[in-house]
Parts: C-alpha cells; sequence; structure tokens
C-alpha cells in the first residue's frame, strides 16, 4: 500500500504542486509558440508525454553504466532519439500537425523539461518511479497548455476544437498572436501563485 | 545571392520574425538573464558567436555528412550534438586564450546548449536554404547571415528587456504580479511594439 502511494505521489505531483510550466516556470517555447489552437496543444502535449516518459525510463535504467562527466550528452541523445521517433511517426500518420506544429516538433530535444527530469529525477530514482514521475510531469505540462491554448483560441477566435462556441461573440485576434500569448501567461502565472499562497 | 534578398533576410531576422518577440525561441535566457543589463549583453555576445558558428557547422555537416549519405532522418539527434560539443569546445579556446572574456561569459556558454533559438536557427537554415535536398544559390551564405542576425535580433530584445526590467526594480508592483508575471507582461507589449515592424514591404 506505501509503496503505491508513493507512486501515486509522484504521479500527482506534477499535476499541481510542481507543476513544471506554472511552478518552475520551464519549457516556455513550446508552451507559447503552438498554443495558438487547442489542437495543436493537445498534439504538442501527447508528443512531450511520449518523449519524457520513454527518456525518464531509459534514462534512469541506464544510470548506473553512464559515467558522472559525460552524462549530458548521453542524456541528449537518448531523448532525441525518441524525439525523432516522434517527429517520423507524426510525420507518417499525421502529416497536416506535424506541420502545423512545425519546428517546435525537434525542438522538443531542448524543452528544458525533459533535460530537468532526467537531471533532477530519473538520474537517481528506479525505474519505476521515473516512469510515473514523467507521466505526472507530462501531464502536468499538457494540462498547462491545454489551459493557455483553450483560452487563446477562445478569446482569439470564439472556437474551441474549430468549433464557435458563443454566437455574437467577437474575438480579439491578438490573443491567437504573440502578445496574447505573453500576456495570458503572465495573467495566468499570477493567478497561479495567488492559488498558492491561500493554500 | 542578391542585395534584395539578403537585406529581406536581415530585417526580417532582427524586427520582423524577432526569435523571441514572434518566434518564441529562446524565452529562457530571455527571463533569466534579464534582470540586469550587463550580464545581458554578455550573453546576448555569446549567443550572436554561437548562433553563427553553429550555423557555419551545422550546413556544412548537413551538406556533406547527412545528405550524401542519405540519413536527413538524423538531423535533430546530429545537430544538437554538434552544437554541444562546439560550444563545449568554445568554451575551452576562450578559457585557454582570454580569461577576461572567459570571466564575462564564463557560465553562460554552457547554457547556450539548451537554448532553444541556437538548434532552431540551425533548423530553420535546412528548411529555408535547402529545396528537395539540394542547397539553393547562396545557400551557405544566406544561412551564415540568418545564424548572425538572428542573434543580433536576441540581443536587441534582451537588451530592451533588462533595460526595463531595471527599472522595474524601482517600481512599486502589486505583490502578486512581482518578477515574473510583469516580465511577461512588459514582454507582450514589447511583441506588440514589435509586431508594428509587420508593415516593411519591400
Amino acid at each position: 500500500m506505501g509503496k503505491n502511494n508513493n507512486l501515486l505521489k509522484e504521479f500527482t505531483k506534477g499535476i499541481f504542486k510542481e507543476n513544471p510550466t506554472f511552478h518552475i516556470v520551464l519549457g516556455l517555447c513550446p508552451t507559447l509558440a503552438i498554443t495558438t489552437s487547442l489542437g495543436n496543444a493537445l498534439g504538442m502535449g501527447i508528443a512531450v508525454i511520449f518523449v519524457l516518459v520513454f527518456s525518464n525510463l531509459v534514462i534512469s535504467s541506464i544510470r548506473k553504466i553512464v559515467p558522472d562527466k559525460i552524462r549530458i550528452p548521453c542524456f541528449i541523445v537518448v531523448i532525441a532519439s525518441f524525439v525523432t521517433i516522434v517527429e517520423l511517426l507524426m510525420q507518417g500518420y499525421l502529416p497536416d500537425l506535424a506541420k502545423r506544429l512545425g519546428i517546435f516538433l525537434p525542438l522538443i530535444v531542448v524543452n528544458c523539461i525533459i533535460m530537468g527530469r532526467a537531471e533532477g529525477f530519473a538520474k537517481n530514482h528506479k525505474v519505476l518511479p521515473s516512469i510515473f514521475d514523467g507521466l505526472g510531469m507530462g501531464l502536468g505540462f499538457s494540462l498547462a497548455i491545454l489551459l493557455i491554448a483553450g483560452i487563446r483560441e477562445f478569446l482569439g477566435t470564439g472556437k474551441l476544437l474549430g468549433r464557435t462556441v458563443f454566437l455574437g461573440f467577437s474575438p480579439s485576434a491578438v490573443f491567437i498572436l504573440p502578445p496574447g500569448a505573453l500576456l495570458t501567461l503572465g495573467l495566468l502565472l499570477c493567478l497561479f501563485k495567488k492559488l498558492k499562497k491561500e493554500g | 545571392m542578391d542585395i534584395k534578398t539578403t537585406l529581406m533576410i536581415i530585417i526580417s531576422m532582427v524586427f520582423i520574425n524577432n526569435f523571441i518577440l514572434s518566434k518564441f525561441l529562446g524565452l529562457c535566457p530571455f527571463l533569466g538573464v534579464s534582470r540586469n543589463i550587463k550580464p545581458a549583453l554578455s550573453m546576448g555576445l555569446a549567443v550572436i558567436f554561437v548562433m553563427t558558428l553553429s550555423s557555419i557547422v551545422t550546413w556544412l555537416v548537413y551538406r556533406f555528412v547527412l545528405l550524401p549519405l542519405n540519413i536527413t532522418y538524423l538531423r535533430t539527434i546530429v545537430f544538437i550534438l554538434v552544437i554541444a560539443t562546439f560550444v563545449q569546445f568554445v568554451e575551452m579556446v576562450i578559457l585557454k586564450k582570454s580569461l577576461a572574456l572567459y570571466r564575462t561569459l564564463g557560465i553562460y556558454l554552457p547554457l547556450i546548449t539548451t537554448n532553444c533559438a541556437v538548434l532552431g536557427v540551425t533548423v530553420l537554415n535546412i528548411d529555408n536554404f535547402f529545396v528537395n535536398n539540394h542547397p539553393v544559390a547562396g545557400s551557405f551564405f544566406y544561412s551564415v547571415l540568418e545564424g548572425f542576425f538572428a542573434g543580433i535580433g536576441f540581443t536587441l530584445a534582451l537588451l530592451i528587456m533588462s533595460g526595463i526590467r531595471e527599472r522595474l526594480m524601482l517600481n512599486d508592483t502589486p505583490s502578486l504580479f512581482n518578477d515574473l508575471p510583469i516580465a511577461f507582461i512588459v514582454a507582450s507589449l514589447m511583441s506588440l511594439g514589435f509586431m508594428g515592424f509587420n508593415g516593411f514591404r519591400f
């Protein structure tokens, strides 16, 4: 029972308490660039969960073999391999989505969340907790970008997932442009700070 | 390579498609080292340097290694390794040649490896200047130009931001907005300003 509880804890901490986007403010580039619509955010979220879970798995299983001095390049190669797998899969099966995510698909390699979890967790934990950590952090990241994308798509186009929500709502296009992304994140960070302060 | 394309790349990289404010590449260092002007300037110089040189190196690697061997799908892995090795190498050379420069750039150099702007510009170079796996005319020159001026644009945004944040410290912001939230809102207004450059036509 205690063991299960621990796993659950590794899983849930990424979602609110140590949410990578709002708490540690990591991995910002994709957070802002691809959150113009819910669909894009969903694709990006799934890609990141996949890479995070598998890179955590591999890194924590090779953690005893890799010499400390060259661990960073080793981790990067592991991460880059999984990113390439996702890239090829997405280009094969979801070419439209791959085109919309564009350059940000290969850039998952340098998403600091993934390297951060490898260095901060998988490096010195067993395989199973590392998988759950990856899953939770990935989910936390996905929820965060879904929230931002939802707000931006709704305010910017009046639609959600491409469907009109209210009739007679006049959207302000600035929210799907770069300034809107920064503004939304700034205000959300402020809100998150308030929520945390109140407990 | 004609003058018009050259000019267009320069203006587009510095103003219209500014890496930070319109493409969201390199946001982590943008927020991390923009509290004061001096470190911001050092970081900017380091980024210009690394971006230009990695544009050169990755273009050569792509053209003369990946393309002939037909393994272009390994692009991401190869580029990040090239950049990581390269940054390490630059750090060693600077340490050996100029201790003063090393002290100024010091801790910012290793951080550049994970700066997505660097990997971003190299991937963009390949996307923009190779058509069906063949380099367009002047491809190498344009790639290097794009690398250099993307670095300049990055530095420009970083410098403006650090100047504003130095002033912000003296102001009385609501406590919930302290530090990061207000920085995002400032960046948002800057980005709105930079959008004005979209009107440039040639």
